[in-house]
């Protein structure tokens, strides 16, 4: 029938938004950084091309920095050594935030949601802390427990606590009642009930929320530094502001955002381990 | 005649309405039946009739609101403990592996580790899922899931078994197969079974007794049929044999208004 014009709607969507293939992605994705790249040089650099909004040609670099002076500082940090002391405190602060709240979060999840009178008694609290704008209580940690990386770790806590909380507090609460009649059936007593059903239920839901608590545990640590400390990449930042040098700034702010990729990295690849159960389709993001 | 495996004495069942308060529904009301040892007993009802609640109580889920059930003579409180349950929904811990899921009652029980992978292997054997050792529920098809579900309960060697419209999610195809590899495990050690199923060709088929039951609300049974089919029986075969036709038509005729009934009543909700 050569005389049906094609008029397959779905075809035509499809081949309207053509993908590109894997090796043109990337070399797009390198020129699109390059590009930026060149544009932040081009503007910042005096002298290249005639000053239009700032009248000191100066200024620019004042304010936006220089990408090579941020490379450059990023290179004499890692070839010096200087920056692994502080890019180890933050290491250090986040994963402990991310242990402790992950614990806390699961303990108090799995005891309110098997224990109906706690979790009525409870209820009204937990939802005003989770309410509640905890970056304010940052200064108050380091005020009660110092400069020290006892006041990051506490404040990771309290934002990790709660993605926890209310994953583990969801998931034993939604275990499938066939499930855990099943077992029952099959002579689990209440202790095997909560270990062999509950628990691997439950941190199944822990591990569907470990991008955001992994997140917000680091969230907590440069915040923590940031706003009082002697050590830490938030330090770092936080010292180059008071001095108004943006090179620095911006540097600290690469070393934060590839840390972070990196270990976002490592959470898909431990969860995709340990979570071989799961059927792709629900694989969906709780939070 | 010896104590029956298991008997279920007046069982009344009235459950808080959730819509309405204050509203009472009676699921089950004074229902007497039992099943001997080493019989095999279909229940069949129209859909909602209160069957799974029948279940419940006799495997000591359910606390009914009055009534009592025994046992292999004893009067039961709390699980029933002899008994094996098959539950119409998925019942596996979709965290664990067909054979962590086969050896889990081994686990509870405290069974050495190594005892209770080589007997879960075993189990896996017989029901025809060597080599799935390793895979997780969500990569079983619907039939391997129950044929997983059928050994994890086998293993603890119950001497009731349980059955609550087990194979209702099937295709009709793998449904017959697995009704001819139940008869087969069950002819082995005759257990006694009380299986529940809307299905009234799969009941006749596969059982020594029917109980029809009224539908809902108040269920109670209604009729009672022996089914004098010869054993050892193919489920697809024995369809076919006048003397199935004649107790179907029976059977059959009896339901209907029952069938019915509860059209009409999920008709006018």
């Amino acid at each position: 029938m050569p005389e049906t014009p094609r008029t397959d709607p779905s075809s035509a969507t499809k081949k309207a938004k053509p993908r590109l293939p894997r090796g043109q992605l990337a070399i797009a994705h390198v020129l699109l950084l390059g590009g930026i790249l060149l544009f932040w040089y081009l503007m910042t650099e005096p002298g290249i091309i005639p000053p239009f909004y700032f009248d000191d040609p100066m200024r620019a670099k004042f304010f936006f920095g220089q990408p090579l002076a941020v490379f450059k500082r990023i290179w004499t940090w890692f070839a010096g050594g200087s920056i692994y002391l502080h890019l180890g405190v933050t290491l250090i602060e986040t994963l402990l935030a991310f242990a402790i709240g992950t614990l806390l979060g699961m303990v108090f999840g799995l005891w309110l949601a098997l224990s109906p009178t706690a979790s009525v008694l409870a209820d009204p609290y937990i939802k005003a802390m989770n309410a509640m704008p905890r970056v304010i209580l940052a200064p108050i940690f380091a005020v009660w427990f110092g400069l020290g990386i006892t006041s990051k770790v506490v404040f990771g806590v309290t934002l990790v606590f709660f993605i926890v909380f209310f994953n583990v507090y969801q998931g034993v609460k939604e275990v499938s009642p066939v499930v855990l009649a099943n077992a029952r059936m099959l002579g689990a007593s209440r202790r095997q009930l909560l270990r062999y059903v509950y628990l691997p239920s439950a941190t199944s839901w822990v591990f569907s929320g470990l991008h955001t608590s992994i997140g917000l545990a680091f969230v907590g640590a440069v915040v923590g530094e940031y706003l009082g400390s002697a050590r830490g990449v938030g330090y770092l930042i936080h010292q180059a502001e008071g001095v108004f040098d943006i090179d620095t700034v911006f540097a600290g702010i690469l070393v934060l955002t590839v840390f972070a990729l990196v270990l976002d990295f490592i959470v898909t690849r431990v969860e995709s381990r340990l979570l071989v159960w799961r059927p792709r389709a629900a694989e969906t993001e709780a939070l | 005649m010896s104590t029956p495996a298991l008997s279920l004495d007046r069982i009344t069942c009235v459950f808080a309405s959730r819509e309405r308060q204050g509203e009472r529904y009676t699921a089950v009301q004074d229902t007497t039946l039992s099943v001997g040892a080493g019989e095999f007993v279909s229940v069949v009802g129209p859909t909602g009739c209160g069957k799974s609640t029948l279940l419940n109580v006799a495997a000591g889920l359910l606390q009914p609101s009055s009534g009592s059930v025994r046992v292999l003579g004893e009067l039961l409180s709390g699980i029933n403990r002899r008994a094996g349950y098959m539950f119409q929904a998925e019942s596996l811990m979709p965290w664990r592996s067909t054979l962590d899921n086969v050896l889990a009652g081994l686990e509870f029980a405290g069974v050495d580790r190594s005892e209770a992978r080589a007997r879960a292997l075993e189990w896996l054997g017989r029901v025809g899922l060597t080599g799935f050792e390793q895979r997780y529920p969500h990569e079983l098809s619907g039939g391997m899931r129950k044929r997983v579900a059928l050994a994890q309960i086998l293993i603890l060697d119950p001497r009731i078994l349980l059955m609550d419209e087990p194979f209702s999610a099937l295709d009709i195809q793998t449904r017959q197969l697995m009704e001819n590899e139940l008869l087969d495990l069950w002819s082995a050690d005759r257990k006694s079974v009380l299986f529940i199923t809307h299905d009234l060709e799969e009941a006749i088929s596969l059982s020594d007794r029917v109980i029809v039951l009224s539908a809902g609300p108040s269920t109670r049974p209604i009729g009672e049929y022996a089914i004098d089919l010869p054993r050892p029986r193919d489920v697809n075969e024995i369809r076919l044999t006048p003397r199935f036709v004649e107790l179907h038509t029976e059977i059959w005729h009896k339901m209907k208004n029952e069938v019915l009934k509860s059209y009409a009543r999920n008709a006018k909700n």
